[in-house]
């Protein structure tokens, strides 16, 4: 049994936990992914591990509620346990293998947008922890969904928190920020961009354009997250690439986007209809006649 | 005489009925059905029936018992060689292994010896025949990579033995492609699958789902740190293969793992499951090989019109032909020497349909079987919404490329004695798709029987 130790509300909709897993625990690094599966009846669920504790067999999960699954997900209760962890699964991120005299030469900038500042934090306290400062930029729509601000500023060279409508650090997108920091002079060798894919898109863009080599964290559609099932496949530099074990992470400037964005919503009717079947129960009988509930 | 009447036939869903639901589609031989057929079981000095199958079970010595009503005792000889019987009965090639060299076949219809085993061994699971755990424990433990048919057959042998085995299993529920590839109506989950896994584990053997080698703990590790003496992979296939033709990463093409895995793992068919599933409206399956015909029936249940598209002609579909038969009688529609050029995709980057070229066979290949070439000017679209790639798969470099010393082929296969299933790697053995590629369930349990005996050998002389 995999049995949650802490559970936490970070903002609306997004949830933190700490789950007993210990081959998970043992083995994972920065950059890699694990799956979930909350009850015998339920999704395989991919999320980034957000943080680990070798000594004490734990995993951190952050999750934001987007259907059905992550809503039941949501009312687990410490004590609760996840019928399945399992990880972790993917590459590591690149620099983990990287010779550390070289890194220490290298300059990081990672952005972070909403709840991909879970998956940003292990990266940046791994970078910490080896004795490099890595600027870090957090954005979010607004003040309520910036999470980790005190986790990520305990590990974080410089950081820089914005919001979209202003309500908290700086006003603007994570893009905006970028290009003052660039326009002030700062070099940066490699950016890590995690975050929506929208979000990521257009730090790719800007970064081409700056010239700074950049790395994105994919995040598709998964079934089995062992290279069986194909479901992940994205194009990246004219190629066929799965998310689940080429990847997550690839060289962002190479990433077709809007393919990855219009394949991500591939499911998005059939987990409508879930989640309300879930939130209306058996009062649902598809009246608004857009959800096919009907037939 | 015995052979004087004809094969005994077996009760099956009618089409109609069964293209609208999950249930099995053979219902299987009563006891009386069963009897009579084995009767007409001439009972070979030289059985050839016998050499055909892969695990070797005693077949004529079986059916002997059928015939005189001992079912008890017909599943105790199946159980000697076979670990997994009420599967095997279900989806074995039979026709090219037992039964395609069984002396009646020569003038008319060999004796039914698939459909016997699968009666013995559904009969002892009603009557709650169980398997007896081996007395004597030798102590030593193995390490068994995958629940599928290779790795619960190596895992049953060496338990047998007396060996302490623990199988790893990446997913959360055991069985491999038994539970993830094959569907329901071919092979029933809960009272079939979940109950020969059940046996296993009877025999004492561990099953530690959610654990990826190679991810969550490598072979090594198991070796130095867990106390594993010797390891056998049976991994199974690996990656989904695709076309390389424009429009294949549109939404609503999948690979048939992903189909297939939604459906029957995740069980999108039931609706007190959460998984969703695109049921389309009309679907192409590309391909012609058993998963294919599983995947185009699936669709068709699902509620679809549903085609197959084949590039060489019906004598070469590699699916077992009792499958085209029971596909084509269910309504699926098959567009034979035919090979996708393009899917077609709308705006919002969805299939709307595919264009086809036909072909014609010409010269043998390698494979001995002729070449299909197109019919230059031949092309023609049909309207979809949905494609389903089931064009087989690669192997899966999770385990091959984190194991020291593990040799694979230009294939990316591991490399493994087919005597004994012995890899590059000292202590390691290998069997089933992980090594030949995609194969068969039998196949593969052949050489996880294979392996077990080698690994016997290896850990009895170390």
């Amino acid at each position: 049994m995999y049995r949650i130790t802490k559970a936490e509300k970070l903002a609306d909709k997004i949830y933190l936990m700490d789950v007993e897993a210990k081959r998970v625990a043992k083995s994972c690094l920065p950059g890699e992914f694990l799956i979930v599966r909350t009850d015998e009846h339920g999704e395989r669920i991919p999320l980034t591990i957000c943080d680990y504790d070798r000594e004490a067999g734990k995993v951190t999960i952050v999750f934001q509620v987007v259907g059905a699954s992550t809503a039941k997900m949501a009312k687990l209760q410490v004590g609760d346990a996840f019928a399945d962890v399992t990880g972790p699964l993917g590459q590591p991120s690149e620099f983990v293998k990287e010779d550390i005299e070289t890194l220490k030469k290298k300059k990081y900038l990672f952005v972070a947008g909403g709840v991909g500042t879970a998956p940003v934090y292990p990266q940046v306290k791994w970078m910490h922890e080896h004795g490099i400062d890595a600027d870090v930029i957090v954005g979010a729509k607004n003040k309520d969904l910036v999470i980790l601000e005190k986790e990520m500023a305990e590990v974080a060279g410089n950081l820089y928190v914005t919001t979209d409508d202003g309500s908290y650090g700086r006003h603007g997108m994570v893009t905006a920020v970028i290009e003052e920091l660039a326009a002030a002079g700062h070099h940066y060798d490699v950016c890590v961009a995690i975050g929506p894919m929208i979000m990521m898109k257009f730090v790719c863009l800007l970064t081409k354009k700056l010239e700074i080599p950049t790395i994105v964290s994919m995040n598709p559609i998964m079934v089995d997250g062992t290279g069986m099932c194909g479901a992940c496949r994205l194009t990246v530099g004219g190629e066929v690439k799965f998310a689940c074990v080429d990847g997550p992470e690839f060289d962002g400037h190479l990433v077709d986007f809007d393919q990855a964005m219009k394949r991500q919503q591939m499911y998005k009717t059939e987990e409508g209809r879930a989640m309300l079947k879930l939130t209306e129960g058996e009062t649902h009988h598809g009246g608004c006649g857009h959800c096919g509930g009907d037939q | 005489m015995a052979a004087k009447i004809g094969r005994v036939p077996v009760a099956e869903q009618d089409p109609k009925v069964r293209a609208t639901n999950f249930d099995e589609v053979c219902l299987g031989y009563t006891a009386e059905e069963a009897m009579m057929e084995a009767s007409r079981c001439l009972n070979c000095k030289n059985p050839r029936c016998r050499q055909g199958c892969p695990v070797s079970i005693d077949i004529p010595a079986f059916i002997a018992q059928v015939k005189e009503g001992n079912f008890a005792k017909a599943a105790e000889i199946i159980g000697e060689a076979s670990s997994l019987p009420a599967v095997c009965g279900r989806v074995c090639p039979q026709e090219t292994q037992c039964e395609g060299v069984c002396v009646l076949g020569i003038k008319g219809e060999p004796v039914a010896i698939g459909k016997l085993e699968r009666f013995v061994a559904d009969w002892a699971r009603e009557n709650g025949i169980e398997p007896v755990m081996p007395k004597e424990k030798n102590g030593k433990k193995v390490a068994v990579i995958g629940a599928g048919p290779a790795g619960l057959t190596c895992a049953g042998d060496l338990a047998k033995m007396g060996y302490d085995v623990t199988i790893f299993e990446a997913l959360h529920e055991p069985g491999g492609v038994l539970v993830y590839g094959i569907p329901e109506f071919r092979l029933p989950k809960e009272t079939v699958v979940a109950h020969e896994v059940e046996n296993v584990k009877k025999l004492g053997v561990k099953i530690e789902t959610d654990v990826i080698i190679g991810k969550s703990v490598t072979i090594d590790q198991l070796m130095s740190e867990e106390g594993f003496e010797a390891v056998f992979i049976g991994s199974g296939a690996g990656l989904p293969k695709f076309m390389g033709i424009p429009g294949e990463q549109a939404s609503g093409v999948f690979s048939a793992n992903e189909f297939l895995t939604r459906n029957n793992l995740m069980k999108a068919f039931r609706d007190d499951y959460d998984t969703p599933i695109h049921r389309g409206k009309k679907v192409a399956v590309i391909g012609g090989g058993n998963v294919a015909m599983d995947a185009a029936r699936t669709a068709l249940r699902l509620g679809a019109d549903t085609y197959i598209i084949y590039r060489r002609s019906e004598k070469e579909l590699p699916a077992r032909a009792e499958e085209v038969h029971h596909a084509k009688e269910e309504g699926v529609e098959f567009h034979l020497l035919t090979n996708p050029t393009e899917i077609l995709v709308d705006d919002n980057g969805w299939v709307k349909g595919i264009r086809c070229i036909k072909m014609e066979l010409g010269e043998p290949d390698a494979s001995g079987r002729r070449r299909p070439v197109e019919i230059p000017g031949s092309e023609y679209e049909i309207e979809l919404d949905t494609v389903i790639m089931a064009l087989g798969t690669s192997p899966n470099p999770l385990i091959s490329s984190t194991t020291e010393g593990l040799e694979t082929n230009k294939w990316k296969c591991i490399v493994a004695e087919e005597a004994n299933g012995a890899t590059t790697k000292e202590g390691v053995f290998a069997g089933g798709d992980a090594v030949t590629g995609a194969a068969t369930v039998i196949l593969a349990m052949g050489a996880g029987k294979a392996a077990a005996a080698g690994i016997h050998e290896y850990l009895s002389n170390k």
